[in-house]
C-alpha cells in the first residue's frame, strides 16, 4: 500500500475524496489514503507547498494564484483532476434581499434581471453592502464579480468583499457584520435553513458548468510519482462515479456528516447532493439538477480553457498582469495530459481536445471523444458571452467593468 | 520588536506569551480573531504576527495583508523559505508566522523557534488534560456499571469487575463501552441506574 495524505476543507465537495477513502476505491488501487481536515485555505496551501501532504482539495483559482506567486511565494502547482463542477450559492440577509424580486424562484432563475435589481438595491441600501467570500482566489468570488460586473457594479468599488471562513459566516450574518455571502455548500443551505438569509443567485445560473475544486499537487512531486498519481486518479474517478449515483446519496450524506469530515447534519448536505435546493426557509425545495456534478460529462477533465478563463478573470480584476508568460503558466496548471494518461485504460470517455470554447454549449451536445460516448451539458454564462481561449485579450476588451478598459 | 499573537482560546496564547516574556520580549499583544480584529491589528503595526495554523481566520488575516494600506510593507509567512526544517517543524507544531519583510533572519528565528516549542508544549498539556478527563469519566461509568451488577446479580465488587472485563474481552470492546451499554440497558429495564 502506498501511503498518501490529502488535505481538505469541510465542504460538500470534499465528497469524492471522502468516498475514495471510506468506500475503498483508494485501497482497491493500493493507496492508503489519509484525509487531513483543515480549516483555512491558507493552511491547505501551506501543507501542500511545504510537503506535509501530497495532494489537496483546492479552489481552482488558488491553484493558479499559488503557481503565479500572487500574494505569496510562487510554487508550481499541477491540477490533473477536477473534484467537482458547481456547488455555490449567493445568499443575502432579508434586509437587503427585500429590495430584490420577492419571488425567490423567479429571482434565481433570472440572473440578468437580478443583477440589475442588485445594483438598484445597493443604491437603496443605507451603506455599502458587505458580502462575505471565503477567499480572494475562490471560484465563487470570481463568479460574484462577474455577475455584479454585468450590471455595472465594480466589486472593488461598489460593495465591500470580506474574507471570512465559512464556519463564521452565519455568526457574522447574525451580528450584521456582513449582509450576505457566497460560499460552497453546505453553508448557503445552512444559513437559509436557520432563517438568516435567502438565496439570491445560484452558481449554475451564473455559469452553468462552473469550475470549482481541483485536486492539486506540487508539480515536481507529481512528475516523480507517476504510478501513484495514476492510481489515485483512477480511484477518484471511481469514487466520483459512486458520488454521482442517486442511489448512494443518503449514504454519502451520512459519510460527509461525520465530525472528521464536514461535521454538519446530513440534512444540510443533501440539498446540493440531490439537486433539491431550498431558496428561502418558508418555501419548499426546487429542482436544480446541476447543483453539483462529480462525474457525468467527464466532470473531472481539467480543460485548459477553463484554467485560461480563470486567468482572464484574474487579469480583469487586476490581480495579475496580462503577460504571455503568466498566460502560459496559468494554462499549464490544468494537466489534461496526466488525466488522459491515468484514465486511458479505465474506459472513461476521453475528450478529443484539451481546449474548448467556454460558454458555447446551449443544449446537451455529443462531442468528439477518443473512446466511449461523451455528451457535454450546457455550459453557458448567464450573459451569453463565449470565451475563446485563443483570444483572452479580445474577450477582456468586451467588458466595461474591470481590466484597463473600465 | 512588537509581537501580536492572534488566538481565540486564551490558554495557548498565555503559554506562548509567558515564554516570550521570559525570553526578554516585552511588546506582546494578544488579539482574538473576532469582529474587526483586522483593523485592530493594523493600528498595532506589528513586526511579527503569530497564529495557530488551525485557526480558520487565517484567510481573513492573509486577505488583510494583501489589501492593507496601513501595513504598507509586504509580510511573508516565514522569513526564509530555504529553511525547510524549521518550516516543517512549525507546520507540525501548528505555528503560522507572518513577518514584516526586511526583518533580519537572526532576529526572527528565535521567536519562531520559541513559538514552536511552546505550541508543542501546549499540545502535550492539552493531550494530558484530555486523557485525565477521559480517565475520570471512564472510571465513573465503570463504577456505576459495577454497582448495577452488584445489586442485580448479587456479586462482589471484584466479581462484578471481572464479569465486565471478560465480556469486553469476548466481544472485543473496551470495558467502558460495555459498562455504558449496561447502564443504558438497566435504564431501559427500569433498574436503579
Amino acid at each position: 500500500m502506498t501511503p498518501l495524505a490529502i488535505a481538505f476543507l469541510p465542504l460538500t465537495d470534499s465528497a469524492v475524496l471522502v468516498s475514495a477513502r471510506e468506500k475503498g476505491f483508494a485501497a482497491e488501487r493500493g493507496i492508503d489514503l489519509t484525509l487531513v481536515r483543515t480549516t483555512s485555505w491558507a493552511t491547505v496551501r501551506d501543507r501542500l507547498v511545504f510537503g506535509q501532504v501530497q495532494a489537496a482539495h483546492m479552489l481552482a483559482p488558488l491553484a493558479i494564484a499559488v503557481t503565479l506567486g500572487l500574494s505569496q511565494h510562487p510554487a508550481p502547482i499541477a491540477a490533473p483532476f477536477k473534484l467537482n463542477i458547481n456547488g455555490n450559492m449567493l445568499v443575502m440577509a432579508s434586509g437587503f434581499a427585500a429590495a430584490l424580486d420577492p419571488d425567490v424562484i423567479r429571482r434565481t432563475a433570472d440572473p440578468i434581471g437580478s443583477a440589475h435589481d442588485f445594483a438598484a438595491a445597493i443604491g437603496l441600501y443605507h451603506r455599502k453592502p458587505v458580502i462575505g467570500v471565503v477567499h480572494r482566489f475562490s471560484s465563487h468570488a470570481l463568479m460574484l464579480r462577474y455577475w455584479l460586473g454585468y450590471a455595472g457594479i465594480d466589486a472593488d468599488r461598489d460593495v465591500t468583499l470580506r474574507v471570512l471562513p465559512p464556519s463564521l459566516m452565519a455568526e457574522a450574518l447574525r451580528t450584521g457584520e456582513i449582509d450576505g455571502f457566497i460560499a460552497g455548500e453546505p453553508y448557503g443551505s445552512i444559513a437559509i435553513a436557520d432563517g438568516l438569509a435567502e438565496a439570491v443567485a445560484l452558481g449554475p445560473c451564473i455559469w452553468q458548468r462552473g469550475v470549482e475544486k481541483v485536486l492539486a499537487m506540487r508539480r515536481d512531486w507529481m512528475e516523480a510519482n507517476a504510478d501513484t498519481v495514476d492510481r489515485l486518479l483512477q480511484a477518484l474517478t471511481a469514487a466520483a462515479g459512486w458520488c454521482d449515483d442517486p442511489s448512494n446519496r443518503e449514504e454519502l450524506a451520512e459519510l460527509l456528516a461525520r465530525d472528521e469530515y464536514v461535521g454538519q447534519p446530513a440534512a444540510a448536505l443533501l440539498p446540493a447532493l440531490s439537486g433539491r435546493l431550498t431558496l428561502r426557509a418558508d418555501q419548499s425545495a426546487i429542482d436544480v439538477p446541476d447543483a453539483l456534478l462529480f462525474h457525468r460529462e467527464a466532470a473531472g477533465f481539467p480543460w485548459r480553457s477553463q484554467a485560461l478563463w480563470i486567468y482572464s478573470q484574474l487579469v480583469r480584476w487586476k490581480m495579475v498582469a496580462a503577460t504571455p508568460d503568466h498566460e502560459r503558466q496559468a494554462a499549464e496548471v490544468f494537466r489534461s495530459d496526466i488525466y488522459r494518461r491515468a484514465l486511458v485504460d479505465m474506459g472513461e470517455p476521453m475528450p478529443g481536445a484539451s481546449l474548448k470554447l467556454e460558454g458555447a454549449v446551449t443544449q446537451p451536445m455529443p462531442v468528439g471523444a477518443h473512446r466511449g460516448a461523451l455528451t457535454l451539458g450546457p455550459d453557458r454564462f448567464f450573459d451569453g458571452a463565449v470565451f475563446d481561449p485563443a483570444d483572452v485579450a479580445g474577450y477582456l476588451r468586451s467588458y466595461r467593468i474591470g481590466s484597463d478598459h473600465g | 520588536m512588537r509581537i501580536v499573537i492572534i488566538d481565540d482560546t486564551g490558554l495557548r496564547a498565555t503559554v506562548l506569551e509567558e515564554g516570550l516574556r521570559e525570553a526578554g520580549y516585552d511588546d506582546i499583544h494578544v488579539v482574538p480573531p473576532r469582529g474587526a480584529f483586522v483593523a485592530r491589528l493594523e493600528r498595532m503595526a506589528p513586526d511579527i504576527v503569530l497564529m495557530d495554523l488551525g485557526d480558520p481566520s487565517r484567510d481573513t488575516l492573509e486577505e488583510m495583508l494583501v489589501v492593507s494600506r496601513a501595513l504598507a510593507r509586504p509580510i511573508a509567512m516565514f522569513v526564509d523559505r530555504s529553511d525547510e526544517t524549521m518550516i516543517g517543524a512549525a507546520i507540525d507544531a501548528g505555528v503560522s508566522a507572518y513577518v514584516v519583510d526586511g526583518l533580519r533572519k537572526e532576529r526572527v528565528k528565535p521567536i519562531i523557534d520559541l513559538a514552536i516549542r511552546r505550541f508543542n508544549a501546549f499540545a502535550r498539556m492539552q493531550a494530558a488534560l484530555d486523557e485525565a478527563t477521559t480517565a475520570l469519566a471512564d472510571r465513573k461509568t465503570i463504577d456505576k456499571a459495577k454497582s448495577i451488577l452488584m445489586t442485580s446479580r448479587n456479586l462482589t465488587e471484584p466479581d462484578a469487575y471481572a464479569l465486565l472485563r471478560s465480556t469486553a474481552m469476548n466481544q472485543n470492546r473496551r470495558i467502558v463501552d460495555v459498562a455504558e451499554a449496561l447502564i443504558t440497558a438497566a435504564g431501559l429495564l427500569g433498574g436503579d441506574a
